[in-house]
């Protein structure tokens, strides 16, 4: 017990704590819909071009981060719909020029007019040390945001993960659906790179949601899962992370991906007995869908 | 059939429209009317998916115009090989989907609920309701999406290749199933390349080809000048049953002495 009492009576921990659970759980949720729809890339992308954003708010106004990084990555989202729909390149490589230039762009003014010390290495990899009550709110903001979002535009948002054209068919604004899908992904983003880190973000936004959709068939549940095992790897990575010595966010996402690899270890086990099962009492040529 | 039901839905006026710079379609002049049982048959690329899009909205033309019902409510079917079947969703999930507008919670009312299982139980599959839709057959699927335009009570109903990739009895229920659609009143336009299967069954067709090369019944249709200028090859119509059967004798079999 003392293992995890221990840390709490530092004031940085419990905030980092809170924190880091509360933005697991919050792209473990987002999450859902970023794997479902093959967006795994912009998230990565996203995170690395806010980074540019941050750097620069960093370094002239830091007060005001969360408000220059954010307009940074939605430019970023311009430019990148702007690059794919205006040549002939696939959006994966417009986010391949946009956010690594944008990512280049932060390096370039860290190294010339900031340093390449904590700060640095904390926005690539995330940290729990000077979590402000300011960034608290902002996150708990960003989460009621969220969710107010998933909740009232539930079905919309189905719709045009699932079937996006017969979505538009049946008289869904798509567009305005993933411009706001996109504007939460960015907050999401922004307000959890602190802890998190540039570089893993993508990773927390990936992971829970992959492990639940490995667990259930059912849309509603993944997004509970997801939001659940999302929260618990913010949760006990921080831990480790504290006795590991080690940045948060590495923590965070090595225990997701033990997560990960136990849940796939589980489930190729039960549908591999399963399929042996049913080859005892089927015909030769009977296979299982997976 | 109402006088309403004869006004045209959907009127394309020498429509030419495409993708970037790419023209698909050119010189479309096209009516469609709740009346309609319409089969758009043509080669892969002819551009009967594209004249789909133009029909649902969902594709503007570049020249010419699109006129629409002011109270036009649409439905559209998709392709079973478009479709993510591991998508985490069940049937009932993926019917309710048609219910968009005007939802507050996210889950069903009692009221969409009992509609969507009515319309399941028309369609026969009311007891797979809360299957995943990975486990369902290809006919089974297809009546799936059938019910989730049936939930959204429209006017006309257009289905992208609604029998690629089935078998014979399922091609036969899915006619079947659009035949009694359409005798409740229903516009229905789909596109095939099945000639035989599907196209000589409906009773209006219309051949594709980068611009309509013809349109008309059947009888009107299956003829092998406008099978050649639509499909770019000889083919032979013969009639059996009093129904025209197209032979492809683009490349005679080899005679056997």
């Amino acid at each position: 017990m003392d293992v995890l009492l221990e840390p709490l009576s530092f004031a940085f921990f419990q905030k980092g704590l809170l924190v880091a659970t509360l933005s697991g759980a919050l792209l473990g949720f987002i999450g859902v819909y970023i794997v479902l729809r093959g967006m795994s890339y912009i998230g990565h992308g996203l995170s690395h071009a806010i980074f540019g954003g941050y750097a620069a708010m960093q370094l002239f106004a830091a007060q005001l981060y969360v408000l220059g990084a954010g307009l940074w990555g939605i430019a970023s989202a311009i430019a990148i719909t702007a690059v794919a729909r205006r040549s002939r390149l696939g959006a994966d490589a417009a986010i391949g020029v946009v956010t690594t230039a944008s990512f280049a762009l932060g390096v370039a003014l860290f190294s010339k007019f900031g340093s390449s010390g904590p700060a640095f290495d904390n926005a690539l990899f995330g940290s729990i040390l000077g979590i402000t009550n300011t960034q608290i709110v902002w996150l708990i903001a960003v989460m009621v945001f969220a969710g107010a979002v998933v909740f009232f535009r539930y079905r919309e948002l189905l719709f045009t993960t699932f079937d996006p054209d017969v979505a538009r068919a049946s008289g869904v604004h798509v567009a305005r659906i993933e411009g706001l899908l996109m504007v939460v992904l960015s907050l999401s983003i922004l307000v959890t790179l602190t802890v998190i880190g540039v570089t893993l973000v993508a990773a927390m936004l990936v992971i829970p949601a992959v492990v639940a959709r490995m667990l259930t068939d059912s849309f509603g549940r993944m997004l509970a899962i997801s939001t659940v095992v999302g929260s618990a790897c913010g949760l006990v990575g921080m831990y480790l992370s504290y006795y590991a010595g080690v940045p948060s966010g590495t923590m965070i996402v090595l225990v997701g991906a033990a997560v990960f690899l136990v849940v796939l270890g589980i489930t190729t086990l039960r549908r591999h007995s399963h399929r042996i099962i049913v080859d005892d009492h089927a015909p030769a040529r009977a296979t299982v869908k997976a | 059939m109402t006088n309403a039901a004869a006004e045209p839905l959907v009127t394309l006026d020498d429509v030419s429209a495409g993708y970037q710079d790419v023209l698909v379609l050119h010189d479309v002049n096209l009516t469609v009317r709740q009346t309609d049982f319409t089969g758009v048959v043509g080669p892969s690329g002819a551009g009967k998916t594209t004249l789909l899009r133009l029909l649902l909205g969902m594709l503007d033309p570049v020249a010419g115009s699109r006129i629409t019902r002011p109270d036009l409510r649409v439905a559209y079917v998709p392709q079973l090989e478009t479709v993510d079947w591991n998508f985490p969703v069940t049937v009932m999930e993926c019917v309710l989907m048609a219910r968009t507008e005007h939802r507050v919670w996210p889950w069903p009312s009692r009221a969409e609920r009992r509609d969507a299982l009515s319309v399941l139980d028309r369609l026969g599959i009311k007891d797979l309701a809360e299957r995943h839709i990975r486990e369902l057959s290809g006919g089974q699927q297809q009546r799936m999406f059938l019910a989730r335009a049936l939930l959204r009570e429209p006017h006309l109903l257009l289905l992208d290749e609604p029998t690629s990739g089935v078998d014979v009895n399922t091609r036969h229920d899915v006619l079947h199933l659009l035949g009694d659609l359409h005798q409740d009143g229903m516009g229905i336009v789909l596109t095939t390349h099945d000639l035989n299967g599907m196209a000589a069954h409906l009773p209006h067709l219309v051949c594709v080809n980068g611009h309509v090369v013809a349109e008309g019944s059947p009888r009107e249709v299956i003829v092998p000048s406008v099978l050649e200028e639509t499909f770019g090859a000889r083919l032979e119509v013969l009639e059996h049953l009093g129904m025209p059967v197209v032979v492809d004798s683009a490349h005679p079999l080899r005679s056997a002495g």
